[in-house]
């Protein structure tokens, strides 16, 4: 079987996130880019599907800072092709990138025909739109989301998907291949792999570059970003400050005045 | 480039092998062992597989997950063969290539420290914040570059966990009063790597050497001065090989050296009855006994008491190997941890404070206190701090 | 319909979700405002009787289908394209839940119109529409604008939850429904075949008065322990958030969230949780909400009513020391 994995970077919440000067962005300066975490659960998810069937996983990235990063490692995962998106313009939004994916699954050679695409099912900055539904659109594919399970059946032509819902509910959904799935969390979570298999993946393997023509302006489906500013949490709740046994007596003080202790 | 010189193709014909298979099999490394119990293949019996053709089942076997790289098999082998050195990374090196994964907690640690250059996954930005709240004037590289005579590699749990920064802060006060002329690295300064841990990871270990000796080779220091005996270990042992040819100290023996200029300055009487651990990095492998306890006897007040296995024989706090990231793996299997050991031993003395001189051992002990609940009996002081705290200003 | 202010309403399992009301408050804020119309949509199989619950609408329109009994994404905005043919609303409000996620990027994609996800607010005034949305894991706030170069475009808005409260939007009444038929296509290319249940746990959280929930900040599986001492101090149980039941430190009947339950305690402890709104959709209606985090930038100060900026695992013994000491001194008070 093939999977197609499609892979995006996203800003590195770890590291502090900076406003740039026209207030309107991130500062890119400090800004670090990380795969987006249910992305590298997708790709897991390929992999242990190819581990089970066989098969081949091929990795398409949005070229972005890191990005060369997040494919070795792909690779030196098992991923058998890999595959960066190049040539667009940076502060694409989530509507663009799954057009760019689109483009590239239609115009590449051998990247179809695929049993399954499989991407992340939402990330942190997914502003306009999801990239698993409008891919699936795209190419009239059936598509599900916050998968946690996907079992292939002997046939190769259905899969079984398991797709959480509220209160710890989950629902088995029979889905005809090829489908898009958009995955919430692999069965297992995302596999470790030494740097130096990644170090000798970088020596020894290739990263492919697939060029995407310009998108046409849909200008009238776009969304704009007029401010954008952190988060102060610290105004809304009221901090407790001081030594720790100090604070730790307030507190319970507060609970004790609500009949909570 | 791998851990140890030899590899599994060369060992049989080299001086290395030759050296490893004149074990008398006399059980002392297994009996010495702080996990020996529990080891499926301690090295005795690493070698005798070796000798029967059946390595295999001990690079299939998880055994080596246990080895807290402590030393001390290597310390006591009549035969004096390098068993931590050079036969346990070689086997754990082919455990890595056989295990189908790596517990997930020290693959975290691991991840983070290629990331983030701290185990811990803090942001980079944060390394120095201490800096702040030093007290004294410290200075950083990237912003003043002019040459400094010591350059100090303050490490992770000394820059981002709140009792290191403890230590870090009493080094940054003794350096300052004792006229010492150093500097730091700040964020750039990325783990140095630690010999034990990264034989898992071979391939992050180069990743860091190579970040770090570009980052020494942008700076003026005569030699380098550092918080964390595994780095110490790092830069002794491995980092020559790639043109590192500093002077080198732990802050402990260094300050030991500089006695004269202290003594005078500890002015406070501290009534303490301490007990000093020898962590297996300056202890065993660099045989620092006697630094530390110099420094502790010129505190006024400080009435030194020896546990029973000490020096050479100390009990390996755990944190080794990996170990500081094993601890749910390990009680996942039953064993003791060895903090909690070694705190017990400590707490018979009836000593009040237990003085290390190992970051990892100040989080592992205060931990293993509570966890037996003698917390309100002993507290833990990293050597440097017990000798800030003397110092009147 | 056209130019009003619409509102797709989730049905699961018989019930109209809580985000449901949610997303009904708002929309009533933003019709009354601009004075125009607000309209529930409601897709389901046999559940006409539902619409009794949308009374917080000016009118409802109800789309009935076997297809449909399941949100299944595709099919609902399928039918929803069909419904809006006609008449395009100004704006349409989808919960972005487990239930509802990709619905509305579909229809914005089938439709041609902006999707502005993320949503905790909006405001129209004559062309403008802008919407004040949470990105980044709740770190970043941003006023987005769905472009429109020509007149007044509908936009489709995924709403977090918790951008209003739930008792605002809800009202009991025969509101008026239009049945609107649809044509599906039958290619059952998705069918759902069973529910999974979740394993009975030990506890019934959403009966807890007193919840202590700890997240990645708890560092170690072997710090449990002292969660359950202050859990048991306070008399309430322990929880999780989503990374923590990931990590196995806990059972899936801790989790509290987005794919977990919903729980309303008088009291919530949160321990080392970062705030992610995926969490936060679970809590954020607790009584009392104390949040313990070494991040003073973390989401959850915006949600909590106390706040305390420190070490996770020095914190955590030091309060339940007060709290035992506190009642020690004051039995039965």
């Amino acid at each position: 079987m093939h999977i197609l994995v499609l892979l995006k970077m996203v800003p590195d919440v770890v590291e502090d996130l900076e406003i740039a000067s026209d207030g309107k962005g991130l500062d890119l300066d400090y800004l670090r880019m990380i795969l987006s975490e249910s992305d590298d659960h997708a790709l897991e998810q390929a992999l242990l599907l190819k581990e089970r069937h066989g098969g081949k996983v091929t990795v398409l990235a949005l070229d972005a800072p890191e990005v060369d990063d997040a494919l070795f490692t792909a690779a030196a995962k098992g991923a058998d092709r890999v595959v960066k998106v190049v040539g667009m313009d940076a502060g694409f939004t989530t509507r663009q990138a799954a057009g760019f994916f689109s483009q590239v699954i239609a115009d590449q050679a051998g990247l179809l025909p695929a049993d399954l695409i499989l991407t992340g099912v939402q990330a942190i900055d997914d502003l306009d739109g999801l990239v698993a539904p409008l891919v699936a659109d795209e190419f009239r594919m059936p598509y599900l989301g916050i998968i946690t399970g996907i079992m292939v059946d002997a046939s190769g032509k259905t899969a079984r998907a398991i797709k959480e819902f509220p209160s710890g509910v989950r629902g088995e959904f029979e889905v005809k291949l090829p489908a898009v799935l958009g995955v919430q969390a692999a069965e297992k979570p995302p596999r470790y792999v030494p740097v130096a298999k990644v170090r000798a993946a970088m020596k020894s393997g290739k990263i492919e570059s697939a060029e995407v023509p310009t998108l046409v302006d849909g200008g009238w489906l776009a969304v704009n970003i007029m401010e954008m500013k952190r988060n102060e949490p610290a105004s809304q709740a009221e901090m407790l400050e001081g030594p720790t046994e100090q604070v730790c007596n307030t507190l319970c003080g507060i609970l004790a005045g609500r009949g909570l202790v | 480039m791998s851990t140890c010189p030899v590899t599994l193709e060369t060992l049989p014909q080299s001086k290395e092998g030759r050296e490893i298979l004149t074990c008398l099999q006399c059980g002392v490394c297994a009996g010495t062992c702080p996990y020996g119990e529990v080891m499926d293949y301690p090295p005795r019996r690493m070698i005798a597989m070796m000798r029967a053709g059946m390595l295999e089942k001990v690079f299939t076997s998880d055994s080596l997950l246990a080895c807290v790289a402590c030393y001390a098999c290597m310390a006591k082998c009549p035969r004096g063969i390098r068993l931590t050195e050079i036969l346990l990374p070689l086997m754990k090196e082919q455990t890595l290539a056989h295990l189908p994964e790596l517990p997930g907690e020290l693959q975290k640690a691991l991840q983070n420290t290629l990331r983030y250059g701290n185990p811990m996954g803090e942001p980079s930005r944060k390394r120095a914040a201490w800096v702040k709240t030093a007290g004294v004037p410290i200075r950083i590289l990237a912003e003043d570059r002019r040459p400094a005579d010591v350059l100090w590699f303050v490490e992770c749990y000394t820059s981002y966990y709140p009792r290191g920064q403890d230590n870090s802060r009493a080094t940054a006060r003794l350096f300052h009063r004792i006229g010492i002329d150093f500097a730091i690295l700040g964020n750039e300064e990325k783990c140095a790597g630690e010999c034990g841990r990264l034989t898992w990871e071979p391939g992050l270990f180069e990743t860091l050497m190579d970040y770090n000796m570009a980052v020494f080779q942008k700076y003026e220091f005569n030699r380098v001065v550092t918080s964390c005996p595994h780095a110490h270990n790092a830069f002794k042992n491995r980092y020559p090989a790639l043109g590192f040819n500093w002077g080198l100290e732990h802050v402990t023996p260094f300050l030991a050296r500089y006695l004269d200029r202290l003594k005078p300055v500890l002015t406070r009487k501290l009534p303490y009855t301490v007990t000093y651990h020898d962590s297996c990095c300056l202890g065993r492998q660099n045989e620092f006994y006697e630094a530390p306890r110099q420094l502790l006897e010129a505190i006024p007040g400080v009435r030194l008491t020896e546990m029973v296995h000490n020096r050479v024989n100390a009990i390996c706090c755990g944190g080794g190997g990996g170990g500081m990231w094993l601890d749910t793996y390990f009680k996942a299997k039953g064993y003791e941890r060895l903090s909690e050991r070694r705190v017990k031993e400590a707490v018979k003395m009836g000593a009040d404070v237990l003085a290390v001189s190992c970051p990892y051992e100040v989080s592992r002990f205060e931990d293993a206190l509570k966890v037996l609940g003698f917390d309100k009996r002993m507290i833990v002081r990293d050597v440097t701090e017990l000798l800030a705290e003397a110092m009147e200003e | 319909m056209t130019g009003s202010i619409c509102v797709l309403a989730e049905q699961w399992r018989g019930r109209i979700s809580e985000v449901t009301y949610e997303a009904l408050a708002l929309g009533r804020e933003v019709a009354d405002r601009g004075g125009v119309q607000l309209t529930a949509i409601l897709t389901g199989c046999n559940c006409r009787e539902m619409t009794r619950m949308l009374g917080a609408a000016d009118s409802v329109v109800y789309v009935d289908h076997a297809l449909l009994a399941e949100m299944v994404p595709q099919t609902c905005a399928d039918a929803l394209v069909q419904v809006f043919a006609g008449a395009r609303p100004r704006v349409l409000l989808v919960p972005l839940t487990n239930i509802s996620l990709g619905i509305g990027t579909l229809v914005g994609i089938r439709m041609g119109v902006p999707v502005i996800n993320f949503c905790k607010d909006v405001t129209i005034s004559g062309d403008r529409l802008e919407a004040h949305c949470v990105m980044y894991g709740g770190k970043i706030e941003a006023t987005v604008e769905a472009g429109a170069p020509s007149g007044p475009q509908p936009a489709v808005l995924g709403l977090w939850p918790g951008a209003r409260t739930a008792d605002k939007g809800r009202a009991e009444r025969d509101v008026p429904v239009t049945d609107m038929p649809v044509v599906l296509d039958d290619a059952r290319a998705i069918r759902l075949c069973r529910y999974i249940e979740p394993e009975a746990g030990d506890v019934d959280l959403t009966k807890e008065e007193a919840l202590v929930a700890v997240g990645r900040g708890v560092q170690d599986r072997g710090n449990l322990p002292l969660v359950e001492e202050l859990a048991k101090a306070l008399g309430g149980a322990v929880c999780g958030s989503r990374p923590v039941i990931d990590q196995g430190w806990l059972p899936l009947s801790r989790q509290i969230g987005k794919s977990g339950l919903t729980v309303k305690p008088k009291l919530y402890v949160a321990l080392g949780i970062s705030g992610a709104p995926e969490h936060v959709e679970g809590m954020k209606d607790a009584g009392l909400i104390v949040a313990v985090n070494s991040d003073a930038h973390a989401p959850i100060f915006s949600v909590a009513h106390y706040g305390i900026v420190g070490d996770v695992l020095e914190t955590l013994p030091a309060l339940t020391a007060a709290i035992e000491a506190r009642k020690a001194a004051a039995p039965h008070a």
